[in-house]
């Protein structure tokens, strides 16, 4: 009795907490409502079965309770009923399956007027580059990676000179403009999640992923590394700001292309060679000193 | 030797001569089992404390050993997510939990639950244990290779944690180990500590390897006369079909940990790609960090199952035991666990798809994936119909049984959101992920272990549990786990992802705060709980209610035994012979509710047994 109110009560109040639950998923921001969806009728699907089975248990709890002298019953098969229970289930798993196919297939098909955004994943950050005027982003590789070009772009890559350099945590995009973007890791695995997008993928090093997804909602939203990257990776954090054609602009023109950082790179180069020369020389007069005075 | 020897062929002449006189009357012998074919083989019988307690050859005592050693892992393992779970529930709390020793702990939980807790007590502790008892033979068939695999196991688990006392500390990169941050600075123990876990897990596939094939080879080769395949108790389908499966999986494991271990020492690029580190090119070049994850896996997803079938099996046989009922359509049990061990290695890439892989593998992947739902359902509806129409006692090892039930649908179902390649893009690598496998693959196989373990300790000892402490640690222990996993999917929902050791400010993950303190109170509260167990195995020990012969008047040969506890080689003077399946449980015309394996159809005449 006891036993059977007892898990009654586990079924009743796993319902309870379902539909009273205050913790629940953040409004979405973007074109993924079909994931939402898909996961609401698996709810439905799976938690009518979780219902019936746990229901069916504890009928046979109050039902069945041992009594000294009576007899179980003594059917070792029904074909008809375990026929008719598989094709129940394999209805049921189709049509969960079904949707969930539906859905994958756009997710890996980006459509063509999507805008390219290149997020560059690092121990512990993000730094984003943008096609410039031309729209395409300009061939790199990790291997060429150095201070004058942070990105490891091929330099005889006409494609590369104008692309955008974001080096900070914070990405704008364009509100209901698709975006594909494509993931570079120049050390370990990271992912690139926002919730409200719901969609996610690794970034991995030595080549480079891709995902889509359509903001649909002005806002800032926080980025989170979604696969596990070392001792900091809960602290691998971004920001992706969704906003207007005219902001976006404004924020896009602030940023530098490949050839204005070069070109910058130049002249501080021979500024710091010069620095680091006198440092040199002072610092060889210093020793000079301290060797003389050690005499 | 020669004695038994000599009463084995003795008996075989007159089987023989009981048979042609039969087939010479002209009619057929009701009890007529097919005699054996080769003669018996002789037991090293250990003679001294240290050839008969620890380097032992009887399966008996390896078990007994395998168990041990096993729960003493997981008592690490339940210590360490305490820890977590500080730190969870209150992180300034505890200013001696840094995100070092944060993620240390994760890893070191999640190895050792998975590969040195549940393999290592499902294989080989029970496996050790029943194989022999329940196909009715004296002994595993290479005992010698069984005492060493279980010496292998010891030195796995010694190096493993001798890992917590090395420069630097255990390895911190999380249970899956992937590279390239496993053997990178920047994640905890990434110097000693990673080479002990390798070199750690590779004795451990090496000492299961030996383990294993006894297991399949016993039961292939040493069942006792009588015993076909389809009588066999499904405990005995489900372990065995585990060991194939971990045969077939566990060289994928070792294949990537050396080569890992390679990378690691000789800087070779198995799955090393160009790394920039401190601006600085790395020597690695043209490795595949997804290739380690593809050998993981394959791995992996099979573990998964390695762990499942056997609880499935026990589980079925402690259902049907007390509920005095037959099992449900066992030809499909079995064909369900044979299934789904096959189907196991054709899903593994379920845990990639957002991992960077081809796209395309997600509508294969996903497809296989929701196939395997179909058996597995399968099974849930057989153990539901088991009960119906029983006469259910509902002790302590029956409680552990529905509490199996209900956490085994709950993850089972939560599997087949994940498995839904769609659904698992927005869910994957969040707590919905943790609450599912916790679910399904921890809580669901501990109710089993518990239920098995107070089910077959008074075969093991000769004395029973004491039910009254039995049924506060079940009801602590699956309420306290049902309310800690069952909420965390939710967190799940909101976004919040694992490995986190901080949530920090962000504004939707204010709201997991309470909850997350919550988890931490239930599971102080689960963790103690198991201290009622301790207290009342020891007790039981030596305290227990004497159990005498067939307590639960169960039917497989386990408990038919001559002596209780069994002695070494198991059988007395003679094998048993097998005349039916494990389970008739009230069969009209029959005197008891319950026919043992061993009983001869003559002595049951009036029986109508259907299926034998």
């Amino acid at each position: 009795m006891f036993t059977g109110l007892l898990f009654l009560a586990v079924i009743i109040g796993s319902i309870v907490f379902h539909i009273w639950t205050p913790w629940w998923w953040t409004d979405i921001a973007s074109n993924w409502s079909a994931m939402d969806d898909t996961i609401i009728l698996s709810f439905w699907i799976g938690g009518g079965v979780f219902i019936l089975v746990c229901l069916f248990m504890v009928y046979c709890i109050f039902r069945y309770q041992y009594k000294e002298g009576r007899r179980s019953e003594y059917k070792p098969e029904d074909k008809k009923l375990e026929k008719g229970l598989t094709w129940l289930t394999t209805i049921g798993v189709v049509a969960l399956l079904a949707p969930g196919l539906v859905v994958w297939n756009n997710y890996i098909r980006v459509p063509d007027n999507a805008i390219q955004v290149e997020v560059m994943a690092w121990q512990w950050g993000w730094k984003y580059r943008l096609p410039g005027q031309d729209g395409k982003l300009g061939a790199s590789n990790n291997r060429i990676i150095s201070d004058d070009n942070p990105y490891g772009l091929n330099i005889d890559d006409p494609n590369g000179k104008d692309d955008v350099f974001v080096e900070s945590n914070e990405l704008h995009l364009l509100k209901d403009r698709p975006v594909k973007i494509l993931l570079r890791s120049i050390d370990v695995l990271h992912n690139f999640y926002v919730p409200q997008f719901r969609s996610k993928m690794d970034a991995v090093p030595g080549t480079i992923t891709y995902y889509w997804f359509e903001p649909n909602k002005n806002g800032e939203y926080e980025v989170l590394c979604a696969e596990y990257c070392g001792v900091a990776h809960y602290a691998m954090r971004g920001k992706v700001v969704v906003e207007d054609e005219e902001s976006y602009n404004k924020w896009l023109l602030e940023q530098e292309t490949f050839s204005s950082f070069t070109a910058k790179n130049r002249n501080n180069k021979l500024n710091k060679k010069k620095f680091v020369k006198i440092n040199n020389l002072s610092s060889n007069k210093n020793s000079i000193l301290k060797e003389q005075d050690v005499r | 030797m020669s004695d038994e020897l000599n009463i084995n062929k003795k008996r075989k002449n007159q089987i023989k001569t009981k048979s042609s006189a039969a087939s010479g009357r002209g009619e057929t012998d009701i009890d007529y089992v097919r005699p054996a074919e080769l003669p018996e083989q002789d037991l090293y019988h250990g003679h001294s404390f240290i050839t008969k307690w620890i380097f032992c050859q009887d399966a008996k005592v390896i078990g007994v050993q395998y168990t041990l050693t096993a729960v003493f892992t997981g008592v690490v393992g339940l210590i360490l997510s305490w820890m977590m779970r500080m730190q969870l529930g209150f992180p300034d709390l505890f200013p001696f939990l840094t995100a070092e020793t944060y993620y240390q702990m994760v890893t070191m939980h999640g190895m050792i639950m998975v590969v040195y807790l549940l393999t290592a007590l499902f294989l080989g502790g029970f496996g050790n244990y029943l194989i022999p008892l329940m196909v009715g033979a004296r002994d595993m068939v290479f005992p010698y290779v069984n005492m060493i695999s279980f010496w292998m196991f010891f030195v796995a688990v010694v190096v493993l944690m001798a890992s917590f006392f090395v420069p630097g500390g255990p390895t911190g990169s999380g249970w899956t180990l992937y590279p390239p941050q496993a053997i990178l600075e920047g994640t905890p123990g990434s110097g000693y500590g990673i080479l002990l876990m390798l070199i750690s897990l590779s004795l451990f596939v090496i000492g299961f390897t030996m383990g294993g094939l006894n297991y399949v080879i016993t039961i292939l080769q040493a069942r006792t006369r009588g015993m076909s395949l389809m009588r066999m108790p499904l405990t005995i389908w489900g372990i065995f079909t585990a060991t194939v499966l971990a045969l077939l999986a566990f060289p994928a494991l070792l294949v990537s940990s050396i080569m890992m271990t390679l990378d690691k020492v000789l800087e070779t690029s198995f799955f090393m790609p160009t790394i920039i580190k401190a601006g600085e090119a790395l020597s690695y070049d043209g490795g595949s960090p997804i290739l380690f994850q593809h050998l993981f896996w394959f791995f992996g997803h099979p573990e998964v199952y390695i762990v499942a079938l056997p609880a499935f099996g026990i589980v079925s046989d402690l259902i049907s035991v007390h509920s005095r009922k037959n099992i449900f359509g066992y030809r499909m049990m079995v064909w369900a666990i044979v299934g789904i061990g096959a189907l196991s290695f054709f899903v593994w890439a379920h845990h990639m798809y957002v991992s960077g892989m081809s796209p395309w593998f997600g509508f294969f992947f996903a497809t296989t994936t929701l196939i395997i739902a179909v058996p597995t359902a399968l099974k849930v509806y057989n153990w539901i119909l088991t009960l119906w129409r029983g006469n259910i006692r509902i002790n302590t090892v029956m409680l552990f049984c529905l509490g199996f039930i209900v956490t085994f649908v709950n993850g089972g179902i939560t599997g087949i959101f994940l498995g839904n390649v769609a659904v698992d893009v927005p869910l994957s690598d969040t707590y919905f992920v943790i609450a599912h496998f916790h679910m399904v693959m921890g809580i669901a196989p501990l109710m089993v272990i518990f239920g098995a373990i107070y089910h077959w300790f008074p075969l093991v000892t000769g004395r029973l549990m004491d039910e009254k402490l039995g049924k506060w640690h079940f009801w602590v222990t699956f309420l306290g786990a049902y309310s800690i996993y069952f909420p965390m999917h939710y967190l799940g929902f909101i976004g919040v992802p694992r490995r986190y050791f901080e949530m920090y400010d962000s504004p939707y993950m204010t709201s997991a705060v309470g909850m997350n303190e919550f988890i931490s109170v239930a599971a102080f509260i689960v963790g103690a709980a198991q201290f009622i167990f301790f207290y009342n195995l020891v007790k039981s020990l030596r305290l227990g209610k004497p159990a005498g012969k067939n307590p639960w008047k169960a039917n497989s040969l386990e408990w038919l035994t001559p002596d209780v506890p069994p002695t070494h080689g198991n059988w007395g003077e003679k094998l048993p012979v097998v005349h039916r399946w494990a389970y008739d449980y009230g069969v009209p015309g029959a005197k008891e509710d319950y026919i043992p394996q061993t009983t001869a159809p003559s002595e049951v005449k009036d029986a109508e047994v259907e299926k034998t």
